[in-house]
């Protein structure tokens, strides 16, 4: 079953379009990872997924029920972190918490005491004087305390330390083994690569690539350094090559995967010492995407 | 020492200009147009001797000298107009411009650095009191340009008796008063840690400066001395022109000024001087409610209002003795007036502050309201609308608040008025009938906020429009007698339509019309807001 779908979703505000024909799809017990540069529409999708932005055309739906004019209900079953957590100066966290918990028409469990201690967060300090991480780690403790069956979750790790984030990992994954459904979207890729099933890149409101890791690893590029007997020459006029470095011995490369086999036909007449190759890693994928922006740009 | 103080303080008073200047064009244009337009009604209004005879009757009365400052002696009125202008319209004035300057420092003040932005500029090549100096500075330009635009304008006038002296010094003292507001806002913005807090205390003084004065004018002249509204209204301007009532507020402000610079330079940025204690562990019920939470978030605002208008009633309510005495004294005209409609002076008098009490109760009302949109300007409500809460039960909770806040401010002052009055009246008021007018005004008030609930629902950009409305209902309740409005103009204040019990009858046609118009007006809000993208 579709935990959350979106079908050609569109967004305009007033001349400008920030969404754009989005298609998403989060299955149960998957973990997706939504990611692009700031200003592409991460936020928006989300805030339409929400009920809080009424899209101007395509649908968006979560459970199989209209995200927009069933939104009471669905919300019963989610569990939302913003990134920019704003909290009310005079209330406590742990008033925060309990609030939250309420107001999702749930009842409070002793999970909410564990979390608490996990994220080391003091509930009796009103929130005027929490950090940005300690906002987070209220909104943190409310959405990880809670029984939903799908967490949205927008780059809620941003004032988090190292520490924390390990938590905030092991949290996403124990809410997996628990067969739930989570939409990251994050700018810390690491964290993406470590919990995400599948990935979805979105940049100008548009979705540029989206499936598996595996997939999507397979359209780009492939890191090589090798080293040879005779210095390799006219590698730069090969088609799909990329990023020529020489470093003494060695020379790197980024090598199309489907150029892969011409590549190394060619490499292998030079007598190869040493070959190295690297999966591309989503930073990579990443800033393709960024330089294709310039690019166009 | 100076850059390490005050480096860059040029650039952040053009950046403060820029960012309230159109609160500031607003209010400098409003305040003029409104005191040169009422200025210039004066020399028609009261042209010969005998209408200035029954103007200075009317101000001997003690609810007015409550309500407006001590006022002159009769000689004073038949030989100058200005005297006139001054006593009627010149401490409402100066309450205008005390609220101006509390706005405007407030928000550059404390608001600033709440919001982190003071954060920001401190970080940068900036003197520490850079920040507090330009937001200073901007007031005090204001201001200034407040007294010199109305000095030079009703100079310009050309009125009988308002002379250069005068005219300077009735600019001097709306800009001085705006001076001190702005000082006393500046130093409680160091000493407390939230704006709201902020504002707050300094709109407490300003009512407080007000009763201080009213009791003072009717009771002892001194104690007015000791509120800085009484400065101004014991000037004479126009006649003696007290420039000691000028010198006293500059250094007054320049006091307060001083220890402002010393608590920001010995404060850590972000803190204050009243410690923060340690909240609780767990929500109670009742805030887990989102009516609950919503009270919670507004009951110090609320209850400040309820203790400010029981005051308001309560010294009403004390003068109500003075007056009484005061009507009894001239039989003549207590007759005249007896016969022509069967009430006591002192009733028609009640209609007129109940008028005046239910816009001021208002104010709290659509506040709360309006805080709808503040949550939503800080992306708040969506911690509400991501979860299992509708538009329709949030809106609910602040417009249900708004209306009971409209009854309870309705029961303070009737309650204010009606206690005190009973002790020191010998025919006391009737406790049914003081009610009764209080409520009377109910519906009104749920107009304007049935109208806020539209403008957060269905007009987001333009809720400041509700203020618009409740300062128009104001000028038409206060002004149009004096600046003669026609009719349809202040038909659209829908306090004009509530009849003025108990001189008048209760009206069943009116009173359900202004339901009906309350309910359709709320009932487009929400259909807006259900309709509209809340922007977070």
């Amino acid at each position: 079953m579709k935990m959350l779908e979106t079908n050609n979703l569109s967004k305009r505000f007033g001349k400008f379009t920030a969404l754009d024909g989005i298609n998403l799809e989060v299955s149960e017990g998957e973990v997706f990872g939504f990611i692009g540069p700031n200003g592409a529409g991460k936020s928006t999708t989300i805030r339409i997924l929400l009920g809080i932005l009424k899209a101007t055309s395509g649908d968006a739906k979560m459970f199989g029920k209209d995200a927009w004019s069933d939104a009471v209900d669905i919300h019963k079953r989610i569990a939302y972190v913003p990134g920019d957590v704003n909290l009310w100066p005079n209330l406590t966290g742990g008033e925060v918490i309990d609030l939250f918990t309420t107001l999702r028409g749930a009842k409070i469990t002793e999970k909410r005491e564990q979390l608490i201690e996990r994220f080391d967060l003091d509930p009796r300090k009103k929130c005027r004087a929490y950090s940005k991480g300690n906002r987070q780690k209220v909104a943190l403790v409310s959405a990880f305390s809670s029984d939903a069956d799908l967490f949205i979750l927008d780059e809620p790790t941003s004032g988090l330390d190292p520490l924390m984030e390990q938590v905030f990992q092991e949290c996403v994954l124990e809410a997996k083994l628990a067969g739930k459904s989570v939409l990251l979207s994050s700018h810390i890729l690491s964290e993406v690569e470590k919990l995400c099933d599948r990935v979805g890149i979105i940049r100008q409101g548009k979705i540029i690539e989206s499936g598996s890791l595996t997939e999507l690893r397979h359209l780009t590029r492939t890191n090589l350094l090798v080293e040879t007997k005779e210095r390799l020459s006219d590698l730069e006029d090969f088609k799909g090559v990329y990023d020529v470095v020489e470093k003494e011995e060695a020379v790197t490369f980024q090598v199309d995967t489907e150029e892969l086999d011409h590549v190394i036909r060619h490499i292998s007449k030079f007598g190869i010492l040493k070959l190295e190759s690297a999966p591309p890693t989503l930073e990579d994928l990443f800033m393709r995407h960024y330089e294709k922006k310039v690019e166009n740009a | 020492m100076y850059t390490q103080l005050f480096r860059g303080t040029g650039a952040l008073v053009k950046l403060l200009f820029r960012q309230q200047r159109f609160k500031i064009i607003i209010w400098l244009i409003a305040i003029v147009v409104i005191t040169l337009s009422a200025a210039s009604a004066y020399p028609t209004m009261y042209q010969d001797e005998q209408s200035r005879q029954a103007f200075a009757l009317t101000m001997e009365n003690p609810a007015m000298q409550a309500m407006l400052g001590p006022g002159y002696e009769l000689t004073s009125y038949l030989n100058s107009v200005g005297t006139l202008f001054a006593h009627e319209m010149l401490l409402f004035s100066a309450v205008a411009v005390a609220i101006m300057s509390i706005l405007l420092l407030g928000r550059s003040t404390r608001a600033d650095e709440e919001d982190g932005r003071t954060e920001i500029i401190r970080a940068l090549s900036v003197g520490q009191l850079s920040y507090l100096s330009a937001s200073i500075i901007v007031v005090v330009v204001t201001n200034l340009l407040l007294a010199i635009l109305v000095g030079f304008g009703l100079l310009t006038l050309g009125i009988e008796g308002v002379d250069l002296e005068g005219s300077m010094m009735y600019g001097a003292i709306l800009g001085m008063t705006g001076l001190v507001f702005g000082s006393i806002t500046a130093l409680f913005a160091q000493v407390v840690e939230t704006s709201r807090g902020t504002s707050s205390l300094a709109f407490a003084i300003l009512i407080i400066s007000y009763l201080v004065r009213a009791i003072g004018d009717v009771e002892n002249d001194t104690m007015s001395l000791f509120s800085p509204l009484g400065w101004g209204v014991h000037a004479k301007v126009f006649m003696e022109n007290d420039w000691w009532m000028i010198i006293l507020p500059i250094l007054v402000s320049l006091f307060l000024l001083g220890v402002t610079f010393y608590l920001n330079a010995i404060r850590d940025v972000g803190a204050g001087f009243i410690p923060t204690r340690k909240g609780k562990k767990h929500a109670s019920a009742f805030l887990k409610t989102s009516f609950g939470f919503v009270v919670r978030q507004q009951q110090v605002m609320i209850i400040s209002w309820i203790i400010g208008l029981f005051l308001l009633g309560a010294s009403f309510g004390a003068i109500l003795g003075d007056l009484e005495t005061y009507f009894a004294d001239i039989e003549f005209m207590q007759a005249f007036i007896v016969n022509e409609s069967g009430n006591s002076m002192t009733e028609q008098f009640i209609t007129l502050l109940m008028a005046i009490m239910s816009l001021i109760g208002t104010i709290p009302a659509v506040m709360v309201v309006l805080k709808l949109k503040g949550e939503e300007n800080k992306n708040r409500t969506e911690h509400f609308y991501s979860r299992a809460v509708s538009r329709t039960k949030l809106m609910s909770s602040y417009f249900l608040l708004g209306i009971i806040v409209t009854v309870i401010m309705q029961l303070a002052v009737a309650f204010g008025l009606w206690l005190v009055g009973m002790t020191v009246m010998e025919d006391a008021l009737g406790f049914g009938t003081t009610f009764t007018s209080a409520f009377a005004y109910l519906p009104a008030m749920w107009v304007v906020v049935g109208l806020t609930v539209l403008l957060v629902g269905a007009i987001p950009r333009l809720t400041g429009f509700a203020w618009g409305y409740v300062v128009f209902c104001f000028v038409v309740l206060y002004l149009s007698g004096i600046l003669d409005f026609p009719e349809w103009v202040n038909n659209f204040s829908v306090f004009e339509h509530i009849p003025q019990i108990p001189v008048e009858d209760f009206s069943i046609a009116t009173t359900t019309s202004l339901i009906i118009l309350s309910m359709l007006v709320t009932l487009v809000g929400y259909i807006g807001y259900n309709k509209r993208d809340i922007t977070g």
